[in-house]
C-alpha cells in the first residue's frame, strides 16, 4: 500500500512526530474487509477452487464394465454396493462439473439481469423481468427438453449435452440469483446511496465501491442455498439429455446388471456426503459475513 | 463566483452563495416546500429551524440533489443547479453532467452519518478525492490525515465505522464531506443521532470550520444555544414557508411570528 521509507508503525496506529503532531508514517489496513478475511476466504476459495478443478479436468469415459455377471440374485449386497462407488464418482465428477461451469454462469449473468432490472429504461428493465418471471416460473425438467429441442432444430448450433446441460442450469438459476442479488442491493440503505451522491461519486465508482461490495456478503449465503439446489437439478439432466452424471450411470449399471438398488441408493448417499457439508459451510459462510452496520 | 465560472475546477473555490427562486417540492399530495425565495451569500452561516415537517430537511435535500424540485430554481455560486441556459439566453433541464458539475460545489453531513460501513475512517475521506477529483492515493492520504487530526481522530484512521462512537462517526463524515472542498456545506441535524455528551466535540468542529470561514454554511439544528452562537442569519420554516428570518439575537429573544413563539417556547421547555 504506503511506500513509506521509515520503520513501519507495528499496529494500525499511525505514527505521528510527538514534536509537531505530523503524521510520520501511515500503514492502511486492509483487514477488516470481509473478502480479506481469512476465516470467509480460505472456505470460499477451498470449495471454488475444488470445484473448477472438476471443472477442468479431463472428462472419464462413461463407459461401464462390470466384474459381476448377472446370477439372478438380486438381494443387496454390500461387495456388489462397495464395487460400484468407482464408477459412481465418474457419473458425481460429471454431475459437479456441469453444477460448477452452470453455477458460474447463474452467479455472473444473475448480477448482470438484476443490474439491467434495476434500469431507468423500460426498454431495459421490462424485457429483464420478463425473461427472469419466464424463467422461474417454468420448469427446468421443461428447460431441458426445450433447450434440447431448440439446439437439433438449429443445423447451425451444434452443442455436446453436457454444453446444453450447465447452459439451462446457468440460465435458470441466473433469475434466481438475479432476485438474490436485487435483494441484496435493496438491503443497502437508503443513506448509503445519498452519501454516494452527496459525494458525487459517478456511478461506476458508487456500484463497484459501495452498493456491490456491501450487497454482495448479504447474496453469498442465498447463492451457496441456490449452488447446492442446482447441484441437485443437474441429474435431470442424464435423464433427459443422456449427459454422464450420476443418474446415467446408475441407469447403466441397472440396465448392465439388473441391480438397481445398490447404484441408486449410492447416488443418494453420495449427494449426502456432498450437500451436507455444503450446507454447513454456507450456514457458517452466513454467520461470518454479517457486519456491523453504521 | 460568477455564471462563466468552470465547474470542472475542483480547486478550492472559496464559499459560494445560494440562491432559491420561487422552489415548489410536494411529495405526492403533501407540499413540503411552497414558492420559496432563499439568499445566502458566499460565507454566510444560516441556521434553519422549525417544527418537523416544516421543509427545513428538504432545503437541504434539494440543495444536494437528493430530492429533485418541482419548479423554481437553485442557483450555486451562481450557477443554476437545475437548469442549463441554452444560446439564447433560455432556461432547459439541465443534463445529469451538469448537475454533478455543480453538485461538485457542495458537501453535506447526514443525520445518521451513513459513513461506508465496509471502509476504515481513512478510506471513507479518501474515497471522493481519489474517484471524483483524480488525486493520487498518496496525496488521498495526506489529506485524509490532515482532515483526521482537525476532528480529533486522527488515531483511528484505521477503524471502521462501527468501531467507533456516534460523535466519532460525525466527525469522520464531516471530514469526509471536507475532502472534497465544497463551496457551499449543508448540515442535516448532525448532532440529533447522538447521545448528549458527545454534542460537544461534533459542535467544535462546526465552529473550526466557521471559524475558516471557507465555507456557506446552511444547518438544520434543534441546538439553539449553539444556532445563537454560529448563526449570521436564523430561518424560521412552517409548513413549507419560511416565516421569519433575521439576525439570531433578533429572532430567538424577540420573534415576531406566532409560530415562533410557540416553537421556540417548545423547544426551550427541555
Amino acid at each position: 500500500m504506503s511506500d513509506t521509507t521509515r520503520t513501519e508503525s507495528p499496529a494500525d496506529e499511525p505514527d505521528v512526530d510527538a514534536a509537531t503532531g505530523q503524521v510520520v508514517s501511515f500503514e492502511l489496513a486492509q483487514h477488516h474487509k470481509w473478502y480479506r478475511r481469512p476465516d470467509v476466504v480460505i472456505p470460499v476459495v477451498l470449495v471454488f477452487l475444488g470445484l473448477t478443478l472438476l471443472a477442468v479436468a479431463d472428462t472419464p469415459s462413461a463407459r461401464f464394465g462390470s466384474e459381476f455377471t448377472p446370477s439372478g440374485d438380486v438381494s443387496f449386497s454390500w461387495s456388489y454396493f462397495f464395487h460400484l462407488v468407482p464408477q459412481m464418482l465418474q457419473g458425481l465428477f460429471v454431475t459437479a462439473r456441469a453444477t460448477v461451469l452452470g453455477f458460474l454462469i447463474a452467479a455472473s449473468l444473475g448480477l448482470v439481469l438484476a443490474l439491467l432490472r434495476r434500469s431507468e429504461s423500460r426498454w431495459v428493465s421490462y424485457p429483464a423481468v420478463a425473461l427472469i418471471e419466464f424463467v422461474r416460473s417454468t420448469p427446468i425438467l421443461v428447460q431441458m427438453f426445450f433447450a434440447q429441442v431448440l439446439v437439433r432444430a438449429t443445423p447451425a448450433v451444434s452443442l455436446n449435452a453436457l454444453v446444453i446441460l450447465f447452459i439451462v442450469v446457468g440460465i435458470h438459476y441466473a433469475t434466481y440469483a438475479s432476485e438474490a442479488y436485487r435483494a441484496g442491493i435493496n438491503s443497502v440503505p437508503k443513506g448509503q446511496w445519498e452519501a454516494a451522491t452527496a459525494l458525487n461519486l459517478d456511478p461506476l465508482t458508487k456500484w463497484t465501491r459501495i452498493i456491490i461490495p456491501q450487497a454482495v456478503p448479504n447474496v453469498l449465503p442465498t447463492l451457496g442455498n441456490y449452488l447446492v439446489a442446482a447441484f441437485k437439478d443437474v441429474p435431470i439432466g442424464d435423464a433427459v439429455l443422456s449427459t454422464g452424471g450420476v443418474l446415467f450411470m446408475a441407469s447403466t449399471i441397472r440396465n448392465v446388471d439388473f441391480r438397481p438398488v445398490e447404484p441408486y441408493l449410492l447416488i443418494g448417499v453420495g449427494f449426502l456426503l456432498v450437500s451436507l457439508p455444503a450446507a454447513w459451510l454456507v450456514r457458517r459462510l452466513e454467520e461470518r459475513i454479517a457486519y456491523e452496520r453504521d | 463566483m460568477n455564471a462563466t465560472d468552470n465547474h470542472k475546477d475542483v480547486s478550492p473555490k472559496g464559499a459560494a452563495s445560494v440562491r432559491m427562486r420561487g422552489v415548489d417540492k410536494a411529495f405526492g399530495s403533501l407540499t413540503v416546500l411552497q414558492e420559496l425565495n432563499l439568499d445566502v451569500e458566499p460565507g454566510e452561516r444560516v441556521v434553519i429551524i422549525g417544527p418537523s415537517g416544516s421543509g427545513k430537511t428538504t432545503i437541504l435535500r434539494v440543495t444536494m440533489t437528493l430530492e429533485r424540485i418541482d419548479s423554481g430554481t437553485i442557483q450555486i455560486g451562481g450557477q443554476h443547479l437545475y437548469h442549463e441556459e441554452t444560446s439564447s439566453g433560455q432556461l432547459k433541464d439541465a443534463s445529469e453532467k451538469h448537475i454533478r458539475g455543480v453538485r461538485s460545489n457542495i458537501g453535506m453531513v447526514f443525520q445518521h452519518f451513513n459513513l461506508f460501513p465496509h471502509m476504515s475512517a481513512i478510506e471513507n475521506i479518501m474515497l471522493a478525492p481519489v474517484k471524483v477529483h483524480g488525486k493520487s492515493q498518496r496525496d488521498a492520504q495526506q489529506i485524509g490525515m490532515e482532515l483526521l487530526d482537525k476532528v480529533g481522530l486522527i488515531e483511528h484512521a484505521n477503524h471502521t465505522p462501527g468501531q467507533l462512537s456516534g460523535g466519532q462517526k460525525q466527525r469522520v463524515a464531516i471530514a469526509r464531506a471536507l475532502a472534497t472542498q465544497p463551496s457551499v456545506m449543508l448540515f442535516d441535524e448532525v448532532t440529533s443521532a447522538l447521545d448528549p455528551e458527545l454534542v460537544g466535540d461534533v459542535l467544535n468542529v462546526l465552529r473550526d470550520i466557521a471559524e475558516e470561514g471557507k465555507t456557506t454554511m446552511m444547518l438544520v439544528t434543534h441546538e439553539m444555544g449553539f444556532a445563537r452562537e454560529i448563526a449570521d442569519r436564523v430561518l424560521m420554516f412552517d409548513a413549507g414557508r419560511m416565516i421569519e428570518d433575521g439576525a439570531p439575537n433578533d429572532l430567538l429573544n424577540n420573534p415576531q411570528h406566532e409560530r415562533t413563539k410557540s416553537f421556540l417556547g417548545a423547544v426551550a421547555e427541555h
